[in-house]
């Protein structure tokens, strides 16, 4: 046929027809699918009886927006892309072997280097107590999900082991450090490195009973056990607290030189005839989780040059010819577990530092799944990539608790935040479906020939260890 | 010997719950290979459905026999879950098919957070309380049964039956056993395996549906985040009797909800999904593929 021949990307007869039918019927299961959600709202009156009212408006919105929506994918997007995917294959796989920029090149010294200068530029800007919003919400509470994902990426991505409860760790760090330094009064700086090593240790007793478990059983018992975790903090409650959870955590101090309790003689606003600020203590915390971000990066990047790293990667690609050629993947799982489980625990001592208190809201199953998302968008295996995803993901719904105007096209009544969770989610989804091996889909092999060749994503599978 | 008695039949209730949304769970591992993680969400999506549309008749037909109120939810239950669970395969998990094993667990837990905070911002986050529907009890000497457990026990024997007759001696039924085998041979040999697919997630959907009217029948109340502890403790049962298989699923979601009321009746009630949980791991231990899976054949 010779039309179908015609290079120009007009568009084809029977396209439009396609779009309008693909169209309708998107229409069509909107309405079956939002009229009882949507077209029909529920809710207590006066006498705490439940009745309901209609919302069409909305409704038609949803019906609207779903039809259009498909309309235009069908007949505009797809198409486009399509073309534009022929075009590129056209001129040829030149562009892929293009010189890396110098940016790409040294992509990990400058944002290291940006991050380093991130709260005296924010101070500088906003003032001291300005800065407070950007280096907490944004600053330290990217960085504290930059530095989970890592230790997870540990697990999942080097070792190819599904986890599902790695905030059991990130609690039983948190809990260590309030629980110890509120009975034994001891400092962050001995308590860090103590959160670690029994998250390392609860990692190896959660460790053994997995051991000959695969793939998704393995997920629904890390799981499992991440749950016990939470509801045995939730219900002993002599020593947790129960769901109240433990409130005055002790705050880090600089080594004990300068502490940030407002009443103590050595506090650092009055060592410096500063003004009373609690900014001062959230810049500190900041180049805290900072330094241990670089610390796990550091660990993972040399454990991956030694042997038990070789042995992760080589237990994740094929668990039965990694056995046979003499790999111990007993050993091998279980340090996966316990290293991962002590990033976890230094990140959770240092959230229980920074926010002072406790609970076991804080450790859901939800936590869980959104590290795992973040290290499975990123790339497994690739730290460049999860960092990336943690700042666009946890960012990106911290910038949503920003956005007041909003209220100002949708009416006083609306709050963003309510929106936070369901974006997120959205965004788990389309990220997923345009990137299935996340923002950065290759990985470098850490052991090589003669020469370091990127292997293509599509090439390596995981997760069936 | 009595209270024994008694917290046999409200755990086979509970159950006969949590082995409904655990076929689920199980068919659609079998079928494609993987954790679908929103199921728990289509089950409260099904609970809800029920719930507006009990509320629709009250006001409309207020002397309407309560049989027919229940079988009207439970037929616009499963209509409107099942158009839910086939659109989310379709836009979350079909283009992913044959990705990597993670990508589609991924957007799954994404749209079970996407469901469960959609009916939080449609619906509002408090609990939905509904007036009893089904209120007759009997006794037999100290035992009591209400008419609500005999119902749920009754519809899950009934489901399930319909449910083994259609895989096991239906074309459709098959197809999805053929599909579950080994998907490029069952396409080869004619088997439309993607209308297969779309089948197997709207029969999970209709009986997570069911499972959510009689939750709400059970319980009388409805709640946004509903989806997630019954989810992970059907998904634990589908497990616990190996994921994969029909009547593991069921096996496990009776005895998962036995533990529970036992371990409630005479431990601490504070303890039992630790309990659940603890038990888990400890089968998965000795039984590394469940109680009735099959032992995985390792290809190199």
């Amino acid at each position: 046929m010779a039309n179908t021949q015609s290079p120009a990307p007009d568009i084809a007869p029977g396209l439009m027809a396609k779009a309008i039918k693909e169209g309708l019927f998107a229409g069509v299961l909107a309405l079956g699918m939002f009229l009882l959600f949507v077209g029909i709202e529920t809710y207590q009156d006066i006498d705490n009886r439940l009745v309901w009212r209609t919302r069409w408006e909305l409704l038609a919105v949803f019906v609207l927006v779903a039809a259009i929506g498909r309309f235009l994918m069908v007949g505009f997007i797809t198409p486009h892309f399509a073309a534009r995917k022929l075009a590129k294959g056209k001129a040829g796989q030149a562009d892929s072997a293009e010189e890396e920029s110098f940016f790409k090149r040294n992509f990990s010294k400058i944002a290291i280097l940006a991050l380093l200068f991130y709260p005296p530029i924010v101070v500088y800007l906003y003032g001291v107590q300005g800065s407070l919003k950007f280096v907490d919400n944004f600053g330290i509470q990217i960085l504290i999900y930059v530095m989970l994902a890592w230790g997870l990426n540990v697990v999942v991505g080097l070792a190819g082991l599904l986890d599902l409860g790695y905030v059991a760790f990130y609690a039983v760090g948190a809990y260590s450090y309030a629980l110890l330094s509120d009975h034994f009064g001891l400092s962050f700086w001995v308590l860090l490195p103590m959160a670690g090593i029994l998250a390392a240790f609860w990692g190896i007793i959660l460790g053994f009973p997995v051991l000959r478990l695969r793939g998704d059983y393995l997920a629904i018992v890390t799981l499992a056990f991440g749950e016990i975790i939470r509801l045995v903090l939730m219900n002993w409650s002599e020593v947790t607290g129960g769901t109240a959870g433990i409130s005055g955590v002790a705050k880090a101090s600089i080594f004990g030189i300068y502490s940030f309790d407002v009443g103590a003689p050595n506090n650092f606003a009055r060592a410096f005839d500063l003004p009373m600020s609690s900014a001062y203590y959230k810049i500190f915390l900041f180049y805290v989780i900072l330094a241990l971000c670089l610390l796990t990066a550091y660990v993972t990047i040399r454990l991956r040059r030694m042997p038990i790293g070789r042995a992760w990667e080589a237990l994740r690609e094929d668990e039965i010819a990694c056995r046979s050629l003499g790999i111990d993947t007993v050993k091998t799982k279980l340090t996966a577990f316990a290293i991962g489980a002590m990033f976890g625990g230094f990140a959770g001592s240092f959230f229980a530092a920074r926010q002072g208190f406790v609970s076991p809201e804080s450790f859901v199953f939800l936590e869980s799944a959104v590290i795992l998302a973040i290290v499975v968008l990123g790339g497994m295996g690739s730290l460049t990539g999860i960092a990336v995803a943690a700042v666009l993901m946890v960012g990106g719904t911290e910038l949503l608790r920003e956005m007041e105007f909003l209220k100002h096209v949708f009416g006083p009544d609306f709050t963003p935040e309510l929106y936070r969770m369901l974006l997120f989610g959205l965004a788990m989804v389309v990220v997923m479906l345009f990137k299935p091996r996340g923002f950065v889909g290759s990985r470098e092999p850490t052991a090589f020939l003669k020469e370091r060749k990127a292997v293509s994503g599509s090439f390596t599978k995981e997760g069936h260890g | 010997m009595e209270y024994f008695v008694q917290q046999l039949l409200n755990g086979l209730t509970l159950g006969s719950i949590y082995g409904l949304v655990a076929i689920g769970y199980t068919m659609v591992y079998g079928i494609i290979g993987m954790i679908n993680f929103a199921h728990g969400d289509i089950f409260m999506l099904g609970g809800f459905a029920a719930l507006i549309v009990f509320l629709i008749l009250t006001s409309f037909f207020a002397g309407i026999p309560v049989a027919l109120a229940l079988l009207v939810m439970l037929v616009v239950a499963m209509l409107v879950t099942s158009l839910w669970n086939w659109t989310i395969e379709r836009v979350a998990y079909r283009p992913l098919r044959g990705s990597f094993r993670l990508a589609p667990l991924i957007t799954a837990i994404g749209m079970s957070i996407v469901l469960s905070n959609f009916i939080q911002v449609t619906q509002g986050p408090r609990n939905k309380p509904v007036p009893p529907l089904v209120n007759d009890v009997y006794h037999f000497g100290s035992v009591t049964v209400s008419l609500k457990q005999i119902l749920i026990v009754l519809v899950t024997t009934i489901l399930l039956t319909a449910f083994w007759y259609i895989v096991n001696k239906t074309p459709l039924g098959r197809a999805q056993r053929a599909t579950e085998q080994d998907r490029k041979m069952a396409a080869l040999l004619g088997v439309d395996v993607d209308r297969t697919i779309s089948i197997t997630f709207i029969m999970g959907a209709a009986l997570a549906a069911v499972a959510g009217t009689m939750y709400l029948m059970y319980y009388g109340v409805a709640s946004f985040n509903d989806g997630f502890i019954p989810g992970v403790k059907a998904f634990t049962a589908a497990v616990l009797g190996g994921i994969g298989s029909l009547p593991g699923a069921v096996l496990g979601g009776l005895l998962i909800g036995l533990i529970e009321s036992l371990w409630s009746a005479y431990f601490s009630i504070a303890y039992k999904d630790v309990a659940t949980f603890a038990i888990l791991a400890f089968v998965l231990i000795f039984k590394p593929t469940g109680i009735l899976g099959r032992p995985e054949v390792e290809k190199v």
